[in-house]
């Protein structure tokens, strides 16, 4: 039973960790933007995407891995230019609306380009499975943990250590303060755009060698990584990272333990629940409202 | 009569295209999915766009009233109409029940709590085989019969599907006009405002959500019907958000604006047919262009741009 409760937390923390970094991703944009970005869980795909077919093309792995980034970035700073920045005045609904545009038109992309298959990555390393009593894990999931990580930490030194960093937090605290102040808000937004499609290409180069992917599987991770970013109080960016890890171990769990068909409705449901008893997310504080 | 001199405009041009075009495609076929659709969207505005509280799951009260006439006639025989009723107790009580909570909710935390309301239900549809069919759906479900009248062909399919919408327009349009309504205009405006003036805005927004609920769920039951058939893809996420855009693409907090949304995006899908490969992408397309270049929705914009024109001509 143990060992059981160990392969699930440990297959929990690997999704979660994806959870995690997209999770990240939508509190960067949603900090400098007030935008919630429901395209976010197509830069996973976007990412794991172009690796597989880079590395498919011949092209040598490292390199093919760093190129997927770069081809996402660029996919994130479009959205940006094109998309969010000429609606900057619309309502929260209309963002909504338009970053759900945002996310058919790329779903509708990648079926053009790759079609509807279900593709793999290699593992980084070789596949030796670990042992830990009778569960096992894959170097491929100390790569994911590892990479969640750093990613984690490189960003929050970028946002604590870095004037760019600084000048983003800036932007999010009051837009045209900032602009008074010197900072080229509308560059700052291209900045977290790009962050934010850079963690999300992130996680899917590091999680598809165990999961696989579509042109489809954007959806639900966006929307899961939506999840751990209210989980963790919308904002919060610390707060995503820690939802999107407590998301993906309850989520295992739940698979496990009750029923692996209900897996996605099991992370709604903690969602509900903690909206109905928690309005501001887990780690968020009750706000009071300017009248 | 200038209250609801609109409906009656919609109610002749929809009385003259089914008299004069029994046989085309594009009123019977396509003419039923543009009135539920309208029915769906009106009943959404009322909540998003009068009481101003966005839901990303409307498509599960739609697919309760659906799945519960599906159930109970095809499987255990019970009369169309008792049926129905079942589906808006069904959806009645779900919506009643999750309200409160819910609504208490703001922004992007509402959003977030619809949404997840609407794919929890939709899981329901899919993994629960033993009463839903699963992901391959229910059929064999029985017509109706109304008053004697077997609707047995797609044109009296039309006629009850447009009474149906004209039915719902009717209600938003009264309801609007109404004190209820004032107070959901103000609730709109400003929650606080509303409260300090004496409206108890939790039970009102409450209300809104059950009538638009049960608005969905009748629309469910006839489409069931109407259909032979349900499988969980009618009722998902997208559908959902489909419905959303309709009603912001016809402008927020105006019926018949909500009818021309959803004219309109039910019309799309046939012209975009001839796209093939390139539909999903074109869709995403257009959605963004009119949600970037017309935030205030087409219908919306447009009428102003054409009620300004008119005042216009009158001061020269």
């Amino acid at each position: 039973m143990f060992d059981q409760l160990l392969q699930f937390i440990i297959s929990g923390i690997t999704v979660g960790s994806v959870y995690a970094l997209v999770g990240l991703g939508f509190t960067i944009i949603y900090n400098a933007s007030d935008v919630v970005n429901f395209a976010q869980g197509e830069f996973v795909m976007i990412g794991a995407m172009s690796a597989i077919f880079l590395y498919g093309a011949g092209i040598p792995y490292p390199l093919a891995l760093a190129a997927a980034v770069a081809i996402t970035v660029v996919v994130g700073l479009m959205l940006e230019k094109f998309a969010v920045e000429p609606a900057k005045n619309a309502s929260v609904v209309t963002t909504i609306i338009i970053t759900i545009g945002a996310s058919i038109f790329l779903r509708g992309a990648a079926l053009l380009v790759w079609g509807k298959d279900i593709y793999g990555l290699p593992p980084f390393t070789k596949d030796v499975p670990i042992s830990i009593g009778s569960a096992t894990l894959l170097p491929q999931n100390i790569y994911v943990m590892l990479g969640t990580a750093v990613a984690v930490l490189l960003v929050r030194y970028f946002f604590d250590r870095t004037m760019t960093g600084k000048a983003i937090m800036a932007c999010s605290c009051n837009r045209r303060a900032a602009s008074l102040v010197g900072i080229n808000v509308n560059r700052m937004l291209l900045i977290a755009y790009g962050v934010s499609a850079l963690l999300g290409a992130v996680a899917g180069i590091l999680v598809t060698p165990i999961t696989y992917t579509s042109y489809d599987a954007g959806v639900m991770l966006g929307l899961k990584g939506f999840c751990a970013a209210i989980l963790g109080g919308m904002g919060n960016s610390m707060g995503a990272v820690a939802g999107g890890l407590l998301l993906g171990i309850i989520e295992s769990l739940g698979a496990g333990i009750i029923s692996s068909g209900y897996k996605d409705a099991i992370a709604f449901v903690v969602i509900l629940g903690v909206l109905f008893f928690r309005p501001g997310g887990l780690l968020g504080r009750a706000d009071s409202e300017r009248v | 009569m200038r209250r609801l001199g609109g409906l009656y405009i919609l109610a002749f041009l929809f009385v003259i295209t089914g008299l004069m075009f029994p046989d085309s495609y594009y009123v019977t076929v396509v003419g039923v999915t543009i009135f539920t659709n309208a029915v769906l969207a009106v009943s959404l505005n009322l909540l998003m766009g009068y009481a101003g509280q966005i839901s990303l799951g409307h498509a599960a009260f739609f697919g309760l009233g659906a799945y519960s006439s599906a159930i109970l006639t095809s499987r255990y025989g019970v009369n169309p109409w008792l049926a129905m009723l079942a589906g808006l107790a069904l959806s009645g009580t779900v919506s009643w029940v999750l309200a409160r909570p819910i609504l208490k909710l703001k922004g992007h935390y509402l959003a977030m709590a619809t949404l997840g309301m609407g794919i929890i239900i939709h899981i329901f549809f899919v993994q629960a085989d033993w009463l839903t069919g699963g992901p391959d759906g229910l059929s064999g479900i029985p017509g109706i019969t109304v008053f004697g009248w077997p609707v047995n062909t797609d044109l009296r399919w039309y006629w009850v599907f447009g009474v149906l919408m004209l039915f719902c327009i009717w209600v938003s349009l009264n309801i609007v006009d109404s004190r209820p309504g004032r107070a959901l205009a103000a609730v709109h405006g400003s929650e606080v405002a509303a409260q300090m003036t004496g409206v108890d805005t939790a039970s009102v927004k409450a209300q809104i959500f059950v009538v638009s609920a049960l608005l969905a769920s009748v629309a469910g039951s006839l489409f069931a019907h109407q259909q032979a058939f349900v499988s969980p893809e009618s009722f998902s996420f997208f559908f959902s958000i489909e419905l959303v855009t309709m009603v912001v693409l016809g402008g927020l907090a105006s019926t018949f604006g909500a009818v021309f949304g959803a004219v309109l995006l039910s019309l799309l899908p046939e012209f975009l047919l001839v796209f093939e490969d390139f539909e999903v992408l074109i869709y995403g397309a257009i959605l963004m262009a009119i949600m970037i270049f017309l935030p205030d929705g087409l219908f919306v914009t447009t009428s102003r741009l054409i009620t300004e024109r008119l005042r216009g001509g009158e001061a020269s």
